[in-house]
């Protein structure tokens, strides 16, 4: 195919799909591509940079950040399955960055999208193959940089409306932190468990099968909880779902 | 100032601990944001108000030297002394003199955290006074021996049981229950009006301070604030320099907005601004009025790239929809402010050493962004601060050589590709069957708390570019 009206996008992986979870960038390819779009792999892509950055240590975010700006700036758009890197190039990046470079950040910024928002609000995706069987009741949790840095709230919801014919299970203060916060996790293990509990029970409280989000980092560690609590509570990432990917192990399950 | 954030790690680990507690905390987590989001919807000109506060509260600070003459200017016109305290000691030593010239035996406080900030009770009780909270919240965890947990809510700590036992113990009323709230809100009453009609000196804070008319507002639901203010001969307002305001109408301006964000009332019950000492024509009021501004550290922090904490109106919004304070308590973070604000304000007070966990202890979700009414971005501030603590090599040194690392690798793709390949490859065969580990070597920070998902197989890369080979 190499339709010149389609929109041209190049993908933008995630380190953490990339190395955990390689189904959820496959679902978001397959997505892009059933909303008609051209999708393109940047190979050299590896990490936004984040990890330093909120880390306050600019200087080993810099390099990375200017890389990506050079890997993605031919783009038409960029789109990523995760509010957090999105938000990282669109909204961190910017205020990383001085000079000629913060301009080449501005511009990049205008065209990357996370994932639903861009199959929503830009290429308007409502058709998909129907799910063979009825999803179970699903419940959403609102990734914080994804909801707060990209406007992501409906996007998601809407998509497993039309795609899948589910409506979500909404948790209670679906839009507070699960405690992951990169890594916030490893520094302060006990209070992340404790804020990971605690949205653990509000989507537990909603008796949904799966639990799902836009953000891998946040899925992991809800999967991490869940895991060494013994819950029972599936954690899938929504592209996946949206892709109708549902029949792997989830995040932190075995081959069974 | 008293601080221990030092103790961040130790406190909030106790804190977790403690499950009734844990659960206290939670209830109120999700109770305040509600209030305040109720009141905000109702409202519906918060984001333009807040637009507004925010430029009037920069615009004050840009033009601080000019609006601090002419507040002492028109303050000293309406027949107040003031008085500027360049820190904490110097504050208190003000407030002694003053009490002293008056042989003042007995002091009725309002809220203030200001003087939370210079530990300015302790002082004076060292200099022979009695001094007496007389906000509910704060006379709770005065008789308790305690600091305030929360800048609006100084007791939000404590139960309703462990009030009244602390009550029972404390007041000599003889035989009585207290079970029900009002009962309990009844006897503090009735003990505080003692302290009101016999205190010397009245110490009071204030909101904000209006240029134009040489005003303090104080905003509070008790009304103990007018009875410090009102019915002691001397009267003390204790603020700091950045509570300044051009007009009047940016004080009612910025209350508008402080009082629904902090609880989630349109109004509080008592909005005060005070002038000065009792005029001729007066039937009541103090006979002479001081006001202290303090600086400790406030123009420093003007002149620095954190300047914009400055415009925080001391709402506590950010307190009340932090998930790590919701976690936690006002109490882990051992300073006078907790919660995302306070973990921007204590190392710029105290220091970076010693406050190296605050600015750390936030997961940068941005939920106290969205509803600061001043719209500071705390999580960008609290970001800068980690910036500082790693040039300065407070962060420890395995954490900055790690993200070096993290870095050398991912700046080369083909070293990143090899490396990840390998390690993520081994790993995704060892965890296949289980699905995730419940220890890793190099990863006891995450498995300490949860297991560590298995990765999926091979990376998406090594598959995505195995597609493409096969496809051309």
């Amino acid at each position: 195919m190499n339709d010149t009206t389609a929109p041209q996008v190049s993908l933008f992986v995630t380190c953490l799909a990339d190395l955990m979870r390689p189904s959820v960038a496959f679902a978001a390819l397959r997505l892009l591509e059933q909303a008609g779009c051209e999708v393109s792999v940047p190979t050299e892509q590896t990490c936004c940079g984040q990890p330093g950055y909120n880390s306050g240590e600019f200087a080993s975010a810099i390099p990375l950040a200017k890389r990506t700006i050079e890997l993605f700036e031919h783009a038409e758009y960029v789109v990523a399955p995760s509010g957090s890197c999105a938000g990282m190039i669109a909204h961190h990046y910017p205020r990383l960055l001085e000079g000629a470079w913060r301009e080449r950040a501005l511009a990049l910024a205008e065209k990357t999208w996370e994932l639903t928002s861009f199959l929503t609000d830009v290429v308007k995706l409502d058709t998909a193959p129907a799910h063979p069987t009825a999803l179970p009741p699903i419940t959403y949790h609102d990734s914080c940089a994804g909801l707060r840095e990209m406007g992501v709230r409906e996007q998601p919801r809407q998509l497993l409306k039309t795609l899948c014919d589910v409506e979500v299970a909404e948790m209670h203060q679906s839009d507070v932190c699960c405690g992951f916060g990169g890594t916030f996790c490893a520094k302060m293990p006990g209070i992340s468990a404790q804020m990971a509990d605690d949205k653990l029970a509000s989507a537990a409280a909603t008796e949904a099968a799966i639990l799902t989000g836009g953000d891998l980092g946040c899925l992991l560690n809800l999967a991490g909880r869940a895991r060494r609590e013994g819950l029972a509570i599936e954690v899938r990432h929504v592209a996946e779902i949206l892709s109708g990917d549902l029949y792997g192990p989830a995040i932190g399950e075995g081959d069974h | 100032m008293e601080n221990h954030s030092e103790l961040f790690y130790a406190l909030s680990h106790d804190a977790l601990s403690d499950g009734p507690e844990v659960k206290r905390r939670a209830a109120m987590a999700q109770f305040l944001p509600l209030m305040r989001d109720m009141a905000m919807d109702e409202f519906g000109a918060f984001e333009e108000l807040r637009q507004h506060v925010k430029r009037v509260r920069q615009h004050t600070l840009d033009n601080l030297d000019y609006y601090l003459a002419r507040f002492e200017l028109e303050a000293t016109n309406n027949g107040n002394q003031v008085h500027f305290a360049s820190d904490g000691a110097e504050l208190n030593s003000i407030v002694l003199d003053i009490c002293q010239q008056h042989n003042a035996r007995r002091v009725a406080k309002g809220k203030s955290m200001v003087t939370e900030e210079t530990g300015l009770n302790h002082y004076l009780e060292r200099g022979g006074l009695d001094v007496v909270e007389t906000d509910l919240g704060e006379y709770i965890v005065q008789q308790a021996g305690e600091t305030p947990s929360h800048i609006v809510g100084p007791a939000l700590h404590k139960s309703r049981e462990s009030i009244r036992d602390l009550f029972l113990e404390k007041h000599a009323l003889g035989e009585r229950e207290l079970n029900e709230p009002a009962d309990i809100v009844a006897e503090a009453r009735r003990v505080l009006r003692e302290t009101f009609l016999t205190a010397d000196v009245g110490i009071i804070g204030a909101n904000a301070l209006v240029a134009d008319t040489g005003y303090s507002m104080l905003v509070t639901n008790e009304g103990n604030g007018d009875l410090c203010a009102n019915l002691p001969s001397v009267l003390i307002v204790c603020t700091t320099l950045d509570r300044l305001l051009p007009r009047g109408e940016d004080a009612s301006a910025m209350q508008r907005l402080l009082v629904r964000s902090a609880t989630g009332q349109p109004q509080t019950c008592y909005t005060s601004f005070y002038s000065g000492p009792r005029r001729e024509d007066d039937s009541d009021g103090p006979l002479e009025t001081h006001i202290v501004l303090l600086d400790n550290e406030r123009t420093d922090i003007l002149a620095s790239d954190y300047r914009e904490v400055l415009q925080c109106i001391r709402c506590g919004a950010c307190m009340n929809h932090c998930p790590i304070f919701a976690a936690v308590g006002g109490h882990s973070y051992g300073s006078v402010y907790p919660g995302p604000v306070g973990s921007v304000l204590t190392p710029l007070l105290s220091s970076l050493e010693q406050a190296e966990a605050l600015p750390n202890a936030c997961t940068s979700c941005g939920r106290c962004a969205e509803v600061c009414p001043a719209d500071i971005p705390l999580p960008d501030l609290l970001r800068d601060l980690r910036h500082d603590l790693s040039e300065q090599k407070v962060t420890p040194r395995r954490w900055r050589f790690g993200m070096r690392l993290h870095a050398f690798v991912a700046a080369r793709p083909g070293l990143y590709r090899a490396l990840t390949n390998l390690g993520f490859g081994l790993l995704a065969r060892l965890g296949r069957k289980k699905g995730s580990f419940q220890h890793l070597p190099l990863a006891g920070g995450w498995t300490s708390a949860r297991d560590f998902p298995a990765p999926q197989g091979k990376t998406f890369m090594a598959q995505y570019q195995a597609r493409q080979a096969i496809d051309e």
